[in-house]
């Protein structure tokens, strides 16, 4: 498990670095995480200690925004002040993104690769972690 | 605040070591996702909604600075970025199908992400908001660390972009899955891919509950848009006089 971690740390440090150097628009973070999918494809598998452990980080994705989630409470003031067109946007501007890019994707899908056909839909009880 | 001076001398060494927050945190957050798992998933109960307004009452209860509680919980944020990497994993093992839809990925990726800036701009301005709010708001589908950079260069408030970020990912964790399924978008792909790319790594998070599937594309989604709006973002803006 620490070997594991150790290989995501190193990772990420590697594209911190790519990234701060050559001053690229993407997160270091992002950078590492395509570059782990370049070696893991060359390797043409996953250790499995490193499977577990990006399990068990990935389970709880939602805990690490926290954090920076309670930050609200410093702009609690401006917020306050602007909240109701504040949350209408982010719903509004939210929920267009979304569908836009959903259909957008669908139909580029079926313009452009008619060999994929669409999957079967899933059933009604999804599987949920 | 404890009147008795044993208390209080505990209570200052309490506030000045990372413990006590960093355990809040955790606990907060344990006892957000029982709530949520007890009441069937309710998607309003999403665990990082309950557990940021638990933290923030105990704050303001507390009368203590988010610069004393982030002290603690720091070590929890850094490891955004250990996990940021980890969507490798289940990146990889979805290769094949990747592949077999590159360019529709990338096509729709690019219109996504000018979607996501010219929304949110667009809706904002029409429903009057300040342009200081407007340009912090432009970056907001997109992961924190980003959105905060692209908000210092196009002039908005770095820490104001940070929350509306937040605010975002749970708005897309709370309803764009049930929207997509409504709207009949059945595959899991197309739905994670969406909810990656409007909702960052909190629609990441929903989606990963949806399946490994369609949490691989929804991290795909995240980490491109992330690029992809570093560049569009100030461009668009430029473009839009603001």
């Amino acid at each position: 498990m620490i070997a594991a971690l150790a290989a995501l740390l190193v990772f990420q440090l590697i594209g911190e670095v790519l990234a701060r150097t050559f001053a690229l628009p993407i997160p270091g973070p992002v950078i590492g995480m395509l570059l782990l999918v370049g070696v893991l494809l060359v390797r043409g598998a996953t250790p499995r200690s490193l499977q577990n452990t990006a399990t068990g980080l990935l389970a709880h994705l939602s805990l690490l925004f926290i954090p920076a989630g309670v930050g609200v409470i410093v702009h609690l003031a401006t917020l306050q002040r602007a909240l109701l067109p504040l949350l209408a946007t982010l719903l509004i501007s939210t929920l267009i993104t979304t569908i836009v890019t959903a259909s957008l994707l669908t139909l580029f899908r079926r313009w452009l690769s008619p060999a994929v056909q669409p999957r079967p839909a899933p059933s009604a009880q999804e599987e949920r972690r | 605040m404890p009147a008795n001076p044993i208390l209080t001398d505990v209570w200052v060494y309490l506030a000045q070591t990372p413990l006590l927050w960093l355990t809040a945190t955790l606990l907060a957050y344990l006892f957000a996702d029982w709530l949520y798992q007890r009441a069937g998933r309710m998607p309003l109960l999403n665990p990082v909604v309950v557990a940021i307004a638990l933290l923030v009452g105990i704050l303001l209860l507390t009368d203590t600075d988010y610069q004393t509680y982030f002290d603690g919980a720091q070590f929890v944020h850094f490891l955004l970025g250990p996990a940021t990497v980890a969507l490798a994993i289940p990146l990889y093992s979805y290769v094949g199908r990747l592949r077999a839809m590159l360019l529709p990925l990338g096509l729709a990726l690019l219109g996504g992400s000018a979607t996501g800036i010219l929304a949110a701009v667009g809706v904002g301005w029409l429903l009057g908001l300040e342009p200081m709010i407007l340009r912090s708001l432009a970056p907001k589908s997109i992961t924190t660390p980003i959105a905060m950079g692209i908000s210092e260069q196009i002039g908005g408030i770095p820490s104001l972009t940070a929350v509306l970020v937040i605010l975002t990912g749970i708005i897309g964790a709370l309803f764009a899955n049930e929207l997509l399924l409504r709207l009949r978008f059945h595959d899991e792909s197309v739905r994670g891919f969406a909810i990656g790319l409007a909702a960052h790594g909190i629609g990441t998070a929903r989606a990963l509950q949806i399946s490994t599937e369609a949490g691989a594309f929804a991290g795909l989604a995240m980490g491109l848009n992330g690029a992809v709006t570093a560049i569009l973002g100030p461009l668009l803006l430029r473009l839009l006089g603001l």
